[in-house]
This record gives C-alpha cells, sequence and structure tokens, in this order.
C-alpha cells in the first residue's frame, strides 16, 4: 500500500522524554519516551487504563507531567496550556466527544479556524470589511471541509441531535480545519461499524497524504492498526513496552504477552 | 447560516425584521401611543432593561457564566453617567454614555476574574460580590453622589449637541436609537467570530482551549462587553425612566429581575432579551389591571404580588424543565406554523442551530 509518498516520513518532529504523570496515588504514565516522525501516521496501543488517553493531554497541555519533557519542533513545551500548543500547530478530537453541542456542524468547524481569524470583537461588531471578508473566506473552507467528510447536507444542524457516528465526522471536521502540522485523533473509530470505520481510515490516510498532517491516534481495532499506522506504539501500565513499525510490534514476544495474548474486542 | 445573505451578511428575513421594528418604533408607536404614562412607564423602562438583559445573556446566555449582579454593572453606568456630565463641560450624552459604558466594563473584567477559577453557583455568588461592592462604593464615598445628602439626585437634563431632550416622547426617541444600534451590535458579535468563541467555552470549554481559544481572554472580554450593555443600560435608565440616581434602584432585586427575564425570555438568544423583560415588566402590570377591573379591588394587592412571585417562580421551573430555550423559543415555534401554513413547504426555512 506504500507507495511514493507525496510527503515522505522525515525527522521526529515531536519528542516525548521520560515523561511520568500520576494522579494522587495512580501512576498513569511513567518514564515513557518515544518519537513521533514528521508526516508519519503513529499509532498508540494499549489495553483499558493504559495511560493512553493521558499522553495524549499530556502533549496537548491538558495534563501537565510531573517529570519528563515534550519537545515540538525543538521547542520544549512546557508547562502551557491548549490553547497555545494548538497555536504551535498540534489539534485533536477527544475519546468522549467534546463537541459544541448547541452549536450547529458548520460553527463546530468554523471554531476550528479560530486560529486563521483575526478580526478582534469590534470588528466583529461593526462588521468591517475586514471582519466580513475574513468570516466569508473561512467559511468557504469550512464548507469544503463538510464536503470532504461527507456531511454537508447536516452543516445547519446543531451537533447535539446528530447520531454518534456522525458527531466523530464533525470532531474530525473540527480538527482538520485547524490546519494543525500534527493531530491527536483519541479512538476516532471508537464504537463504528465496520463500513463507518473504513471511511474514517480513508480520510485519515487521505488528509495525512494530502497535507502531510502527521496523525498521532489511538486506536483499539488491531486490524485499523496494521493497516493505516507507520509506526506503532504499544502503552501498558503506563510504560512503553514496543515501539516500531506494526508488523514488527505485532510478533514481539513483550507485546504479544501484554496486550495481543489477552482477547480484546 | 443557509437563508442566503443579501446585504452585508445579513439575510432578506433580517433586513425585514430590521425595517418592520423600526417602522413599528419609530412610526407605528408614535402615531397610535400619545399617552405620556405607555412611554414612560412601560416602553422607556422595557428597552432599558431589554438592554440590560442582552448584558446578562452575552456572559450568561452565550458564555455559559452564571453571573449575577448585572444591577451593580447598571448602577456604574449610572452613576458614571452623572459624574461625567457633572463634571466634564460640553460632554453630549452619547459620549457621556458611551463612556459610562466603559467605565462599567472596567468593573465587568475585574469582578469578571473569579470566572477563571470557579463556575456555576460559585460564580454566582462571587459576581453577587460586584453588586453588593458597587452599591456600597457609591453609598461610602459621597463624591459619587456630588455629597448630596438629600438622599434623591435627579439627574441632569439630557442635552444632544445642546438640543434638550426631556419629554417622554424625546427620551424615547433617544433610547430607540441608543437600544436598536447597540442591539445591531450585540447580533453581530453574537453571529461572528466573537459569538463562536463564546459560545464554544459555554459549551465545551476543554474543546474551545484546545482549538486555540484564550478562555481567560473570552470570558473576561464577555464579562466586559456584557458590563457595557449594562451599563449603558443603566445609565439609560437613571437618566430616562428614573430620573434620578439612587442606589437603591439598584439592587439585588433588579439584578434577579434581569436573570429571569434571561431565563423565561431564552438564554443564548438576543430576541430572547426582548422577550423576557417585556413578560417580566408587563406581567405584573397586567395583573394588577386584572385585579382592579375584574375584582374592582377585591382582592387585596399583597396577594396580587404574591401570585405574581408564586407564577414567575412556577413558570421559571417549568422553562427550566421542557423549554430552556425560553419564550423566544416558543415566538420561533409560532412563528414556524403560522408561515408554514401560509408558504408552500419547499420555502421552509431548514432547522437553525440556537
Ligand atoms: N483526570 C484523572 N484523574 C484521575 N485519574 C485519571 C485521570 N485521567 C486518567 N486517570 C487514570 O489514569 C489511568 C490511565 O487512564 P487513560 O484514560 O489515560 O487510559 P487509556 O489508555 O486512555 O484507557 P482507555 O483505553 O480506556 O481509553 C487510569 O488508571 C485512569 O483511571
Ligand atoms: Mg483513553
Amino acid at each position: 500500500m506504500m507507495q511514493a509518498r507525496n510527503f515522505p516520513i522525515g525527522d521526529p518532529i515531536l519528542e516525548v522524554r521520560n515523561i511520568s504523570l500520576s494522579f494522587g496515588g495512580v501512576k498513569a504514565i511513567t518514564n515513557t519516551s518515544f518519537n513521533v516522525l514528521r508526516h508519519e501516521i503513529r499509532a498508540i496501543i494499549g489495553p483499558n487504563g493504559a495511560g493512553k488517553s493521558s499522553l495524549l493531554n499530556c502533549i496537548n497541555g491538558i495534563y501537565k507531567p510531573q517529570e519528563g519533557t515534550i519537545t515540538l519542533k525543538n521547542e520544549v513545551l512546557d508547562k502551557i496550556s491548549p490553547n497555545i500548543v494548538a497555536r504551535k500547530g498540534i489539534s485533536r478530537t477527544f475519546q468522549n466527544l467534546a463537541l459544541f453541542k448547541r452549536m450547529s456542524v458548520l460553527d463546530n468547524v468554523l471554531v476550528g479556524r479560530q486560529l486563521h481569524m483575526s478580526a478582534n470583537f469590534l470588528q466583529v461588531a461593526f462588521q468591517t470589511p475586514q471582519a466580513r471578508r475574513e468570516e466569508r473566506e473561512n467559511r468557504e473552507r469550512c464548507e469544503e471541509i463538510v464536503e470532504f467528510l461527507e456531511i454537508a447536507h447536516i452543516r445547519d444542524t446543531p451537533v447535539g441531535r446528530l447520531p454518534y457516528g456522525l458527531q466523530k465526522k464533525v470532531e474530525l471536521g473540527r480538527a482538520l480545519a485547524t490546519e494543525a502540522e500534527i493531530l491527536l485523533l483519541d479512538e476516532p473509530m471508537a464504537g463504528m461499524n465496520v463500513e463507518e470505520k473504513r471511511e474514517m481510515c480513508r480520510f485519515i490516510l487521505k488528509v495525512n497524504d494530502e497535507f502531510g498532517t502527521t496523525m498521532v491516534l489511538i486506536e483499539h481495532d488491531m486490524g485499523v492498526v496494521m493497516d493505516i499506522s507507520d509506526n506503532v506504539v504499544v502503552l501498558d501500565y503506563g510504560k512503553v513496552i514496543g515501539d516500531g513499525p506494526p508488523d514488527e510490534v505485532r510478533s514481539d514476544q513483550a507485546v504479544i504477552d501484554a496486550y495481543l495474548g489477552v482477547a480484546h474486542d | 447560516m443557509n437563508a442566503k445573505t443579501v446585504f452585508m451578511g445579513y439575510t432578506r428575513s433580517d433586513l425585514a425584521n430590521l425595517v418592520v421594528a423600526l417602522l413599528v418604533a419609530l412610526v407605528v408607536i408614535p402615531t397610535v401611543v400619545q399617552t405620556d404614562y405607555w412611554y414612560s412607564s412601560i416602553l422607556i423602562p422595557w428597552l432599558c432593561l431589554s438592554l440590560a438583559a442582552i448584558g446578562q445573556q452575552i456572559v450568561m446566555g452565550y458564555t455559559g457564566q452564571l453571573a449575577l449582579g448585572a444591577a451593580g454593572f447598571m448602577a456604574a453606568g449610572a452613576f458614571a453617567c452623572f459624574n461625567l456630565i457633572l463634571r466634564v463641560p460640553y460632554l453630549p450624552f452619547p459620549v457621556a454614555l458611551a463612556l459610562s459604558g466603559l467605565i462599567a466594563a472596567a468593573f465587568g473584567i475585574l469582578f469578571g476574574l473569579p470566572s477563571l477559577r470557579v463556575r456555576g453557583i460559585y460564580l454566582m455568588v462571587a459576581t453577587l460580590a460586584s453588586q453588593f461592592f458597587i452599591i456600597w462604593m457609591i453609598d461610602k464615598f459621597g463624591w459619587f453622589k456630588n455629597y448630596d445628602t438629600s438622599g434623591i439626585i435627579t439627574a441632569q437634563d439630557i442635552l444632544i449637541f445642546g438640543k434638550p431632550f426631556t419629554s417622554p416622547f424625546e427620551m424615547y426617541l433617544v433610547v430607540v436609537v441608543v437600544v436598536t444600534v447597540l442591539t445591531i451590535l450585540a447580533i453581530n458579535m453574537t453571529r461572528g467570530s466573537t459569538g463562536r468563541n463564546w459560545m464554544a467555552v459555554r459549551d465545551m470549554d476543554i474543546a474551545a482551549e484546545s482549538m486555540g481559544i484564550s478562555l481567560l481572554r473570552t470570558k473576561l472580554q464577555a464579562f466586559a462587553i456584557s458590563a457595557f450593555f449594562c451599563g449603558v443600560a443603566g445609565a439609560l435608565f437613571a437618566f430616562t425612566y428614573l430620573k434620578s440616581l439612587e442606589p437603591v434602584a439598584f439592587d439585588i432585586k433588579l439584578s434577579f429581575k434581569i436573570l429571569f427575564m434571561v431565563i423565561l425570555g431564552g438564554l443564548g438568544t438576543i430576541n430572547g432579551a426582548f422577550i423576557g423583560a417585556a413578560f417580566i415588566l408587563l406581567f405584573p402590570v397586567v395583573l394588577n389591571s386584572i385585579g382592579n377591573n375584574l375584582f374592582h379591588g377585591a382582592i387585596d394587592a399583597t396577594i396580587i404580588s404574591a401570585t405574581e412571585q408564586v407564577v414567575f417562580g412556577a413558570l421559571i421551573i417549568i422553562f427550566m424543565i421542557y423549554e430552556p430555550l425560553g419564550m423566544a423559543k416558543l415566538w420561533y415555534n409560532i412563528k414556524q406554523s403560522v408561515r408554514s401554513r401560509f408558504a408552500p413547504r419547499s420555502e421552509l426555512p431548514r432547522q437553525r442551530a440556537t
């Protein structure tokens, strides 16, 4: 499946070094290190409670790890809040859907464009030409995104009323709208049927191929992981127990014992 | 926005609404309503309180911050306006009004700070402090009241470039113009990126932050703009309705009234502010006249006012449970059903997000 890629995999863009995170007595992550390479699709796998979501939350600044550093393009992301991390080019989706429920699909996606809009509240209040142009251009951009994700027909529906699968798509759309260099996707295919999963994979591969977006995704479905990821990190009890290309990881004894050995789905 | 925009991002129906509203306010009402009572006791306070309710909408309905203390910011605006006109010679009223709003906005930022730490009922308690602090400050320092000891300070005449606006009708015109302009600005903000930031923070703050929205900036901005609206509303309220300046007029009861206007009118809607204000203001009047005309005073006034409280309480509970979008949503539903009766099916507008 890997022909010549538009964006060949490059150097590390994101480096996680010796991260440890605990909540009171619970150690969620222990001394974890790995690199994410530019333009790759990186999967994070591991049993429930392994610390995968916590790891994404650390990268994105929601959690502040007690130890270790996270480096984005040679800049240490130290104790900075999610909105600054977003500014630096990392966007994400959430495991339990974190959409703006009372807002329409298009407005949700438009929030993802916030970083590309510079008009202040006075310019918006007085509808200056710049504010109007900016609004129009970003709306057009979002229309393209909802077309691409095939959710254009529900663009004006409040997302709270949509079924789960569509909400997942809206969340991906919002993350795509940011045009971030790195997307963190926390179980983007959870709760989907085979058909929906295949569609979601197609979107992820297409975005990676067309825009070179680096993807870090958490996924439980090993079939999906083997299909779309370039490299896999395996977490267990907050520790990295495997790191490498999918087939290598799959045949690793420690990984088999800890994770693949136990029946999952 | 699915409907086609025809002018500066407004749809045909937006413009139609504006034209109708202006026609009613500036042509129909002036020809039909001749008694001063209607201007000075119904229309003026309704418009002033609607403006304050828009302020409450911004911080609570749009940004989701349970703030209580609109009347405090109204007091700040009212006394700021009084002092500006008193101390700055030749200051035109509109300028004084805008500056009063800005001063109230500064208080808004100050008392919005707790929203960065606490939420929900705790924030409500914290913002209550603003209410008490502002009133206390005005009472404590004689300067704000120009060392008046009589207790009642008469508001100065409204002068706009030398022309006085002192009759109820003239004051009504001033209020209409100010409220119209500020309402349009509020609608622009709520429909644009500013409002999307507010609503994103309201609906899911963690996700909003992950999309690059600064919670600090967005919340404080909402508090500032909200207080600006309340401040201007307070100044108008004092200068055109009360015609005097007394801190007690801006007590906690008024803050609660404005809160109820927003809840009953419909959280997160601008027209809900107007509908809610009309309801809260007119309901006691209607109840009173029913008491007087139907029962010829047989019912005691205290019973009527108790009935009023009970009905408000019940309505708030009912709306909270069954129609959180308030009367604005009911109004929308009525319009839709009327429209669907008269319009061919294909012209039905698609469902809009709230
Ligand atoms: N905010 C929190 N407060 C307390 N404990 C937490 C918090 N977030 C995560 N944990 C704990 O950290 C550990 C790792 O949780 P995490 O959600 O990262 O796992 P996960 O690998 O994403 O699991 P899943 O596959 O179920 O999503 C768990 O023991 C969890 O209970
Ligand atoms: Mg998880």
